[in-house]
């Protein structure tokens, strides 16, 4: 479990990114932290494995205070899965990218093999097991980065921008992952603009704007409540954007799912014929 | 990466801020020959104090501490092998008959490490004052108008405007590596210089990535069409300048004529009587 207790955060340079905020995230939760940029949506999420120490206030990762642990021993339950793979990737091949954070966290040698195939695996890129990840695709890069985490198995994994540079039928993919992701109990933290992302996987959001959460609740509540979006600069998914234009014809407002909007619809015609 | 901190443009309304780059640089210059020229600890202390009023008179204060901070791993590594080399080949000292056996050789010793640290640390400075004061615009319009080709003006202000880019960049590759268990204070002096390769290959490779993309970006809009170049705007002496062209050829007067007839006791021989 997650705890945040007024967290405040201020960078050296002087900009408060994060001003009291209080948050708990449950183990097995799925949580969307989304606002605009520079709402202070990934310094929030840094703290969560230690990478940033709070100014004021204090992070409970399992009730100890990441003041008092090293990134290191934080890292071992707290996955980070950063934006761009090429901040990472530095190995001569897949499999050696991997064994890196394994052998950081002391994993024997049986081990390390077997979660190496098991990351390769479940990401599908056992075919570039020998290859140099400077010679993959952008999406097979950020494969490579998402197995070199999830290859020790943390509780939580955070995600920041994961669909960020994903072609449609990769981004399908990445969300049904993450979906069985948390279906295994496993904690997914997800930072994102994607709207469209976050109406599909329906998580809980927390709305982020200038370091402090305007709201949070269900991705459904808080999508489709056109002030609270407007204040945090992000617009509602195209499916109920479509529906609050036409809400004069009677259309409910607060529909986000593309599966519940054809039903509503089908729902309708029937009804005229 | 404080150490980059010092090295970037503050965009502060000062004196020292206006003056002209040019002369600036030739008071630079000034500073950094002195320190050559002298390799005795108490010439160096003198030095040292120099560029003090300027960093006051720029209000870079707080930055400019920050690079030296940045720089005081590399000035221990300075002291260290100047100790370790002193120490094993005396025979650079005339004031020592090896072995080295009494308190007065282990001091001049001491002495000359230190001398050696201390010129880093005015160099450092030095640059650091005129780096925090100069906008790479103004800079290379300095190169430009010093009938440089423009090529290499371009590449050099460039060079020099990505720097706090690279420093933000090896500073997010750093939390990467991070969140995957590297601990970078962790092992012996060889182990910790290894730790930095994760860091190292990701930044290159990367750099070379960007310098790539923005040469294409470049060619794009037609860079190198035209054979003349003009300019919007252009540099002109003022009486500011001036005086501070007097007052760095007074003080290299100054520095050679004490260089060549003036002779500067070490500490250890002053301790002695």
């Amino acid at each position: 479990m997650i705890e945040v207790k007024d967290l405040h955060f201020t960078y050296p340079t002087g900009i408060e990114a994060l001003r009291g905020i209080n948050l708990t995230i449950d183990d097995g939760e799925f949580l969307a932290v989304m606002g605009q940029n520079g709402a202070g949506k990934t310094t929030l999420v840094k703290h969560f494995n230690g990478l940033l120490k709070p100014t004021k206030g204090e992070t409970l990762v399992n009730g100890v205070s990441t003041r008092d642990v090293s990134v290191a021993k934080l890292a071992r339950n707290v996955g980070f899965v950063f934006q761009n793979p090429d901040h990472q990737l530095f190995s001569e091949t897949v499999e050696d990218e991997i064994v890196f954070a394994l052998k950081n966290f002391g994993f024997e040698e049986a081990v390390i093999e077997k979660q190496v195939d098991w990351a390769l695996n479940l990401l599908d890129i056992t075919q570039y097991r020998k290859t140099s990840p400077f010679m993959l695709s952008g999406g097979e890069r950020k494969r490579v980065a998402l197995a070199s985490i999830l290859a020790w198995d943390p509780q939580v994994i955070i995600l920041d921008e994961p669909t960020i540079g994903q072609d449609h039928q990769q981004k399908e993919k990445l969300q049904q992952f993450i979906l069985q992701l948390n279906a295994q109990k496993k904690t997914v933290i997800v930072v994102t603009h994607d709207v469209e992302f976050v109406a599909e996987c329906n998580p809980r959001v927390i709305l982020m704007s200038q370091g402090k959460i305007l709201a949070e609740g269900i991705a459904k509540e808080i999508l489709t409540n056109q002030k609270l979006v407007a204040q945090a600069s992000i617009v509602p998914p195209q499916i109920t954007q479509i529906f609050l234009e036409l809400a004069d014809l009677g259309l409910p407002t607060d529909v986000i799912d593309v599966h519940e909007a054809t039903k509503i619809l089908l729902d309708r015609l029937r009804e005229r014929q | 990466m404080s150490v980059f901190e010092g090295f970037k443009f503050r965009k502060v309304s000062s004196a020292i801020h206006n003056l002209d780059p040019r002369i600036k640089f030739f008071y630079v210059c000034v500073l950094f020959v002195m320190a050559i020229l002298f390799n005795k600890l108490l010439a160096l202390v003198v030095l040292f104090f120099i560029p003090l009023p300027f960093v006051f008179m720029a209000r870079v204060k707080r930055q400019w501490l920050r690079s030296l901070r940045g720089a005081a791993f590399l000035a221990v590594f300075i002291f260290a092998t100047n100790f370790i080399f002193g120490y094993f080949y005396p025979a650079s000292f005339q004031e020592i008959t090896p072995p080295i056996d009494t308190l007065v050789e282990y001091l001049i010793i001491l002495e000359r490490a230190a001398a050696m640290t201390l010129r880093f640390v005015v160099l450092i400075a030095s640059f650091s004052v005129f780096f925090l004061t100069t906008s790479p615009d103004h800079l290379g319009l300095a190169l430009q108008q010093s009938h440089i080709p423009y090529e290499f003006c371009f590449a050099f202000t460039t060079a020099v405007r990505f720097v706090p880019v690279l420093a933000d960049e090896a500073q997010t590759i750093m939390d990467a590596q991070k969140a995957r268990g590297l601990e970078l204070e962790r092992g012996n002096f060889i182990k910790r210089v290894r730790n930095y390769i994760p860091i190292l290959i990701p930044l290159i490779v990367n750099a070379i990535r960007r310098s790539l993309e923005l040469a294409e970006a470049m060619e794009s809009r037609a860079w190198g069409a035209s054979e003349k170049r003009t300019n919007l705007y252009t540099l002109k002496l003022k009486r500011a300048d001036y005086l501070l062209v007097l007052v760095s050829v007074l003080m290299l007067v100054l520095a050679v004529y004490v260089w060549l007839y003036v002779h500067i006791p070490s500490l250890t021989a002053l301790l002695s009587i």
